[in-house]
Order: C-alpha cells, then sequence, then structure tokens
C-alpha cells in the first residue's frame, strides 16, 4: 500500500469511501494501462487525481463512468461491491462525471442539456417548464450567476459558462460523487477561479469529488488529498497538507518520493 | 431567486421590443426559414411578373401543391436523418419501390386498400431498418449504403412491376390522395381546426410557463402570430375553395387539395415527435454531438436506425403520392431527380446538412420553392435544361445563406 499504516487508520475512523477501487486492471490490446489501481473517494472531501500524460488518468474515470469496463479488481460504492456496465449504472449509483472535452451538445440549450439522456415528463410528452425550473434552482443553489438565460444555446457560452453547466448537470440528480476531468484546463485565470469555488462548494455540500488536474496550484488551492498516478499505478494517497508542491511533482515524474518511496 | 432572474430576462413585451428581438435574432445569424420564405415570395412575384395569366391562377397554384407534395414529403422524411448529420440518398427510390408494393398488391392481387397502404408503408420501415442496420451497426457510412440502395431499389422497381412497364392505380382512394380535392366545408372546418389548435396549444403552454415565474413570450407576440397564421390559413382555403377550372360548366373544381390534409398531418405529428419527445430531443443531441450524446446515456445506434426507418417510412408515403399524382407507378416513379430536389428542400428550408439543426416545417417551405422554380419556368415554356441549372443555383444560393449564417452565427455565438 502507498499509504502510510498511521494515516490509514485515523481515515478509517474519519469517514467511511463513498467509492472505492482496489486491484484496478485494465489492457487495450498489449497496452497495460491501469495496473492494480487502489482509489478512495470520500463525502464532502476534494481528491486531487494526478499524474503525467499517459498515467491512465482518464482511463481510470471513464471505467468509473462505465465507459468501459475494468479487465480486473474490485469496485466498492458505500461499502458494497457493485458492477458498473454502462454510463446509465454509473448515474444510477449517483456518479456523475465532468469531462475534459465537455460532453455538451452545442446546438441545445443549458436546459436541454443538463437533463439530457435522463428527460423529465412521459417519453412522449416532454416537460419543458419543470426542467426549466429545475434546472434554474440548481444553478441558483450552486451561487451560479454567470448564466443569464437557461434557454441560450450552449454554442453561445463563455468556455467558463460552459464549465458551470457541465458541473450543474452533474449535481442535477442528486449525485453522490462528482468527477471532473481538467475542469479549468481551457480557462482563464478568472474564470478557473469561478470553477474551482464551484468545486470546494460541491465538496462542501457533501459530494465527493474527484479533481483531475496537472495544475498544481489549483491542486492545492481546493484538494483535500492527493492521489497520484505513475503509469498505471496508484503510488500515492495522501493529504494535502502532509506533502510539499515538489513532493508530489517529484511523485508525479518518478513514481517515488524520499518520503514515500521505499513503501511500495 | 428564480424569480427575480426570470424577470431580469423578461425583455420589453411592447411591440417595438418584439420587433428589434427579432432583428437583433436575424442580425446574428438565426435566419431560420426566413430566406427560404423570401425566396418564395420573389419567385412568385418575378413569375406572376412574368406569366400574368398562366402563374397566379388558383389552378395552377393547385397544381403546384399536388407537384411539390411527393417531394415535400420525402423531404420531411430526410430531415430526420440530416438532423443526424446522416443522408439518405435512396429516400426516393425507396418511394417508388413501396409505390410498386402499392401498386402490385391493389391492382394485380386486389387487396383491401388499407392493408395495400400499411403494406407499402411498413415496406418503407422495413428498408429504412436495413439502412440503419448497415449504417449503426456494421458501421458504413451512410453516404455509401444508401448510394448503393438508390442503385439496387431502380432494380427492385424493375422487377416489381415488369420490364418497361407500369402498374395503373385502380383505387379511388388512393388516386383522390394527390389528385381530389376536399369538399368546401371540410376545407374550412380544417382552417379553423388549425387556427384554433396552434392559438389554443400556444396560449397554455405560454401562460403555464408564466405561471411558474419562466420567461414567457409576451401575449402581444403570441396575438400576432396567431393571427398571422389565422390570416394565412383562411386565404389559402378561400383562395382554393374559389372555383378554378378552365371549364367549369364540364367540370367544376374547387376545395382544398386533398393531399393538403396529408402534409398537415404529417408536419403535426413529426413536429411534435422532433420536439416534444424525448426520442426526437435524442436526434438533435446524436446531430449536434454523438459523443455527448453516448455519454449522456443515449442508445446512439438505436437512435440512427430508428430515424432512418422513420425517414424511409415516410418516403414511402412520399413515392405513393407521386405515384398517385400520375396516377400509376413507373419505372421512373421516386427516381431521377426526385431524391436531390427533396434534399434540397430541406437545404433550402433551412436544415442544415452538418446535423443537429432543422425542422420539419423546413421541407415544407423548401419543397413549395423547388416547385415553384419548376413549374413557373415549365410556364415561362424553358427547356428542362434551363429549369435544371436554374434549381442548382437555388439550391447553391439556399446552402450559401446556410453557410453564411452558420459562420455569422458563430461570431456572435448563436448556432
Amino acid at each position: 500500500m502507498s499509504v502510510p499504516a498511521t494515516e490509514q487508520a485515523t481515515r478509517a475512523a474519519t469517514d467511511q469511501p463513498l467509492l472505492s477501487l482496489r486491484g484496478i486492471q485494465k489492457s487495450f490490446g498489449a497496452v497495460h494501462v491501469l495496473r492494480g489501481v487502489d482509489l478512495d473517494v470520500r463525502p464532502g472531501q476534494v481528491t486531487a487525481l494526478v499524474g503525467d500524460n499517459g498515467a491512465g488518468k482518464s482511463t481510470l474515470i471513464k471505467g468509473i463512468a462505465g465507459i468501459h469496463a475494468f479487465d480486473e479488481g474490485e469496485y466498492y460504492f458505500e461499502g458494497q461491491p457493485v458492477h458498473v456496465h454502462g454510463p446509465k449504472d454509473a448515474n444510477s449509483l449517483g456518479i456523475e462525471v465532468v469531462y475534459q472535452d465537455l460532453a455538451l451538445c452545442d446546438n441545445l440549450d443549458v436546459v436541454q442539456n443538463m437533463f439530457l439522456g435522463r428527460e423529465m415528463g412521459s417519453s412522449l410528452r416532454l416537460d419543458e417548464t419543470t426542467m426549466e425550473t429545475r434546472a434554474r434552482e440548481t444553478l441558483d443553489g450552486l451561487s451560479v450567476r454567470t448564466l443569464k438565460s437557461v434557454r441560450t444555446q450552449v454554442a453561445a457560452l463563455s468556455g467558463g459558462q460552459r464549465q458551470t453547466v457541465a458541473i450543474a448537470r452533474a449535481v442535477l440528480w442528486n449525485s453522490k460523487v462528482v468527477i471532473l476531468d481538467e475542469p479549468t484546463a481551457a480557462l482563464g485565470v478568472a474564470q478557473t477561479e469561478q470553477v474551482l469555488l464551484l468545486v470546494r462548494r460541491l465538496a462542501d455540500r457533501g459530494l465527493g469529488v474527484v479533481l483531475i488536474s496537472h495544475n498544481l496550484n489549483d491542486v492545492f488551492e481546493v484538494a483535500d488529498d492527493i492521489a497520484v498516478l505513475y503509469l498505471g499505478q496508484l503510488v500515492a494517497q495522501v493529504r494535502k497538507d502532509e506533502v510539499t508542491r515538489g513532493e508530489v511533482v517529484e511523485l508525479i515524474t518518478t513514481g517515488a518520493s524520499e518520503k514515500n518511496g521505499g513503501e511500495r | 431567486m428564480s424569480t427575480t432572474t426570470a424577470q431580469d430576462e423578461q425583455e420589453q413585451t411592447g411591440l417595438s421590443g418584439i420587433v428589434s428581438g427579432y432583428v437583433a435574432k436575424v442580425r446574428g445569424g438565426d435566419v431560420g426559414s426566413l430566406p427560404a420564405i423570401l425566396g418564395l415570395v420573389a419567385l412568385v412575384l418575378v413569375f406572376a411578373a412574368l406569366r400574368p395569366d398562366t402563374f397566379p391562377t388558383k389552378l395552377n397554384f393547385a397544381n403546384l401543391i399536388g407537384q411539390s407534395s411527393g417531394v415535400m414529403v420525402i423531404a420531411m422524411g430526410l430531415v430526420f436523418v440530416l438532423l443526424l448529420g446522416e443522408i439518405d440518398l435512396s429516400a426516393g427510390t425507396t418511394g417508388g419501390v413501396s409505390a410498386a408494393v402499392l401498386g402490385v398488391t391493389l391492382s394485380n392481387h386486389g387487396w383491401n386498400v388499407g392493408l395495400a397502404l400499411l403494406t407499402a408503408i411498413l415496406t418503407g420501415t422495413f428498408i429504412g431498418l436495413c439502412l440503419g442496420l448497415f449504417i449503426a451497426k456494421v458501421g458504413i457510412p451512410s453516404f455509401v449504403v444508401t448510394l448503393a440502395a438508390f442503385l439496387g431499389f431502380q432494380g427492385v422497381i424493375l422487377e416489381i412491376i415488369g420490364e418497361g412497364g407500369t402498374i395503373g392505380y385502380r383505387n379511388d382512394f388512393v388516386l383522390k390522395l394527390n389528385n381530389g380535392a376536399m369538399p368546401l366545408w371540410l376545407g374550412w372546418t380544417l382552417a379553423v381546426v388549425t387556427v384554433a389548435g396552434y392559438g389554443l396549444a400556444t396560449f397554455i403552454s405560454t401562460s403555464r410557463r408564466r405561471q411558474q415565474g419562466l420567461v414567457a413570450q409576451p401575449m402581444l407576440l403570441w396575438g400576432i402570430k396567431t393571427g398571422a397564421l389565422a390570416i394565412a390559413v383562411f386565404a389559402f382555403v378561400a383562395f382554393l375553395s374559389a372555383e378554378r377550372s378552365p371549364n367549369p360548366t364540364l367540370k367544376s373544381i374547387k376545395g382544398v387539395p386533398n393531399v393538403v390534409l396529408v402534409i398537415l398531418i404529417l408536419v403535426v405529428v413529426l413536429g411534435y415527435l422532433l420536439s416534444r419527445t424525448s426520442w426526437g430531443r435524442h436526434i438533435y443531441a446524436v446531430g449536434g454531438n454523438a459523443e455527448a450524446a453516448r455519454r449522456a446515456g443515449i442508445n446512439v445506434a438505436w437512435t440512427k436506425v430508428s430515424c432512418f426507418m422513420m425517414c424511409s417510412s415516410v418516403a414511402a408515403l412520399g413515392g405513393i403520392l407521386i405515384a398517385s399524382r400520375t396516377n400509376s407507378v413507373s419505372p421512373q416513379t421516386g427516381g431521377q431527380s426526385t431524391l436531390l430536389y427533396a434534399v434540397g428542400a430541406a437545404v433550402i428550408g433551412g436544415t442544415s446538412l452538418f446535423g443537429g439543426k432543422g425542422k420539419i416545417t423546413d421541407a415544407v417551405i423548401g419543397g413549395l420553392v423547388i416547385a415553384a422554380v419548376a413549374n413557373g419556368m415549365g410556364l415561362l415554356n424553358q427547356p428542362a435544361g434551363i429549369v435544371f441549372i436554374v434549381t442548382g443555383i437555388v439550391l447553391l444560393l439556399a446552402a450559401t445563406v446556410d453557410a453564411l449564417s452558420r459562420r455569422r452565427a458563430q461570431a456572435s455565438g448563436r448556432v
């Protein structure tokens, strides 16, 4: 295990993880992408998942979201072993993913995007007014003030606004775990700040948040927990206040640090 | 909070507010069907000026509807696959195959007309299922699959009706479909039902939105829209209810053509499916961003297959209308330029070839434009070559407007 024993003991006392992965393996043909990953996501905490390009971050979250299944390993949700075979399975557990390339449809408006695939009303008669009211309530609940109209087409929104819509869609469903894939990658300074604030707010509402980021500034600003992937292995999952930036960089680039290196 | 923001969004409800809002929308690149409607008006004015005796007559007007109906209906079906960003090059010949099936079952085997029509339409549905499976499951580009089907179905029609032959329709109902006119009272009833239905449905949804504290269109705008529709519909029915026979003593022709009812039903039903059901919503989503749709849990393959099934079923009806117009089905029914006219109609009306944007009414407006060109050029005694060239230019013009407004929309953030 990568996490020190004492650390684990104190954690077990605080909170049961919402989402736990144990010994996850995944290959694409001959390429062995994930080699025995263990990960815990706790309620009310932002867990940052960091790692260099090709470390397997995207593969890991796509597996969690059910986009493609893991080859091996155990998947626990709220302590129960579960099988996730598709996006709908993950959604019904309360897991939502906000993708890096923003899985929004430009030609639909904010409300239509937020309810996409899970429209309200009967399938023969959509309940537009209820959807619009709920979308508005959710955005207000997240204190989003940058969106003027929820009937604006997504194509007309800025990068930050789109990210906000994508995140709001994720929390619309009383979700328990929200996974954000590089939510600030394409944003300017002010918009990044807004989105990070939103991320923190999600955790404060008691959700388990996984934040994937290349930007250590963002990670240290908002995360409680930092998990480091290195060549398909989770080499460390540590509290933010217990590591320095230098140690995290070392873990990302070499897979070991002086502090954690011997424990693999 | 929600009500205050909603009120912030309330724009001016006066007449000037409505007009300036619309102008801003068009300037932003959201032109909708406006170019096609303006184009149609321009075409009608030009032809009316050049051939005042023959073009703007009631008889020719009714003919125009009959001539355009088949292409129009096929275009409605095509809207479904165009929304996905796909194409169905075989829609025309699918219509031909279905019309041939109808001819054989009805005329050669003497089936009951309802059963024969159902069989013909289900033939289309089955064709759509096969096309859709090849495209969505096997993964062959729709262009290739439907091009193969286009070629193959021409042979299928020949095989069904025999080399060089034609099968005449002898059933009164099928013949009246695209030749006859309805009684005057029915035309007026239909007009009242249409206007009242539209007015009531939009009124209810507007007041429901207002009750919920959501942004709703101003009542004045509702009044203008309903009033404009009422004027257009009643003028249309009045015009067609007058005697239009060149020789009234010999045979009286008046009333709204039957085919208008078919088109109206299709517009309402298909329009509802696209805008108010989750299936319709998913079609737009798949056309806009298929990967996003997949990640949202939408069954993309099924959405595609179902759209091809819908397209071919509607195209089957279009083929039957074309055959009904000529009283018989021949190997050319639905072939030649039918499909390209139908694609042209949808695109001229404002449906994008890139997917994700379009409406059923686009097919109606675009179909009228195409038919007006063909009909007007014919009355100008232009040779077929010139008609083709002009139709091509009109289509190119429409596609240019689409591309330019798209560019403008991107610049102003509307798509």
